[in-house]
């Protein structure tokens, strides 16, 4: 395999491996080092990807596996990570800039998801993943994957109400 | 789409019972600024995932790392301590050497130093031997 057969295969997916990177690991530049770092990896596994059936959803694990090696290190270094995505939620009058201020909201909310449905709900909702991939993916039964991922949407939607109620009231 | 089935694939949404397909046409649906306002919290939810998806990893990727100074530094640590210690083996004798010769320059100096006294002082006194010795031969030549 060289490197244009390799980059053909792989170069399709690296913005969602970015994107669970960046769910994972928050930051942007954390993100980025991560996705670089896993495309070293693909690199050296080269041989290998020439066997797999599907190289996405390996790709996939190994950005996974990697944040979570990332975050258990930062655990230990006592690093803590920097919500700078969204921006504070404000008073506003603006329609509009409420309007944005709730999408930043589900972004929060995700945020305070365990991180295996934070996983499911990044894998399925934003980048629309069949439930046999994800399985696959995060090697979890197809019954797990879904209780997980319908918690995760209910979470979701009952904190959007709660806090919109608060809000008008 | 009317709304009794929206409210329906919503309630299998909730239940992760949605196919890919159901949930485009959800998508679609919320997406599509036309919503219930009692469905608005999907609204939101669409929307931010249909948004974040737009986010790009825009840096290019490199397939050969850079060699990161970190390893370098520690390399280099590596050699500094090692020629440390041989210079500490290596200069240990030759040190001790130099302060030999120090010290036995110093003997030198100060034997030489010594001697010099000495040589001046037996000058001293070969002088009076020397008189002496003109003084003793002035009167043999008077007694003969």
């Amino acid at each position: 395999m060289n490197q244009s057969d390799f980059l053909k295969v792989v170069l399709p997916f690296k913005d969602k491996v970015f994107r669970l990177a960046k769910r994972l690991l928050v930051s942007t530049e954390e993100a980025e080092d991560a996705t670089q770092e896993l495309y070293f990896k693909l690199w050296r596994s080269k041989e290998k990807i020439a066997d797999y059936k599907n190289v996405e959803a390996f790709a996939m694990t190994m950005t996974k596996n990697y944040c979570y090696d990332r975050l258990k290190s930062k655990q230990a270094s006592n690093l803590t990570l920097v919500h700078s995505n969204y921006k504070e939620k404000e008073t506003s009058l603006d329609k509009k800039v409420e309007y944005q201020d709730s999408v930043n909201q589900v972004h929060q909310l995700i945020e305070a998801l365990p991180e295996n449905q934070k996983i499911i709900i990044q894998l399925r909702d934003i980048e629309q993943y069949d439930f046999d991939e994800i399985c696959k993916m995060v090697d979890m039964k197809p019954t797990a994957v879904r209780v997980a991922l319908s918690r995760a949407r209910k979470t979701i939607r009952e904190e959007l109400i709660k806090k919109h109620n608060y809000g008008v009231s | 789409m009317e709304l009794a089935n929206i409210e329906k694939l919503v309630e299998k949404y909730l239940n992760a019972e949605t196919s890919l397909q159901e949930e485009t046409t959800l998508k679609n649906y919320f997406t599509g600024g036309n919503v219930a306002p009692h469905l608005q919290e999907y609204e939101y939810m669409f929307n931010y995932f249909a948004t974040i998806k737009d986010e790009k990893f825009t840096k290019t990727i490199q397939l050969e790392p850079k060699k990161s100074k970190k390893r370098n530094f520690k390399w280099l640590s590596v050699a500094a301590s090692i020629a440390l210690l041989f210079t500490v083996f290596i200069g240990k004798p030759q040190y001790d050497e130099y302060k030999e010769r120090k010290k036995a320059e110093k003997i030198y100096a100060q034997v030489s130093k010594g001697l010099q006294l000495l040589s001046n002082n037996l000058k001293k006194g070969e002088q009076a031997v020397a008189q002496l010795h003109t003084y003793e031969s002035k009167v043999n030549q008077v007694l003969k």
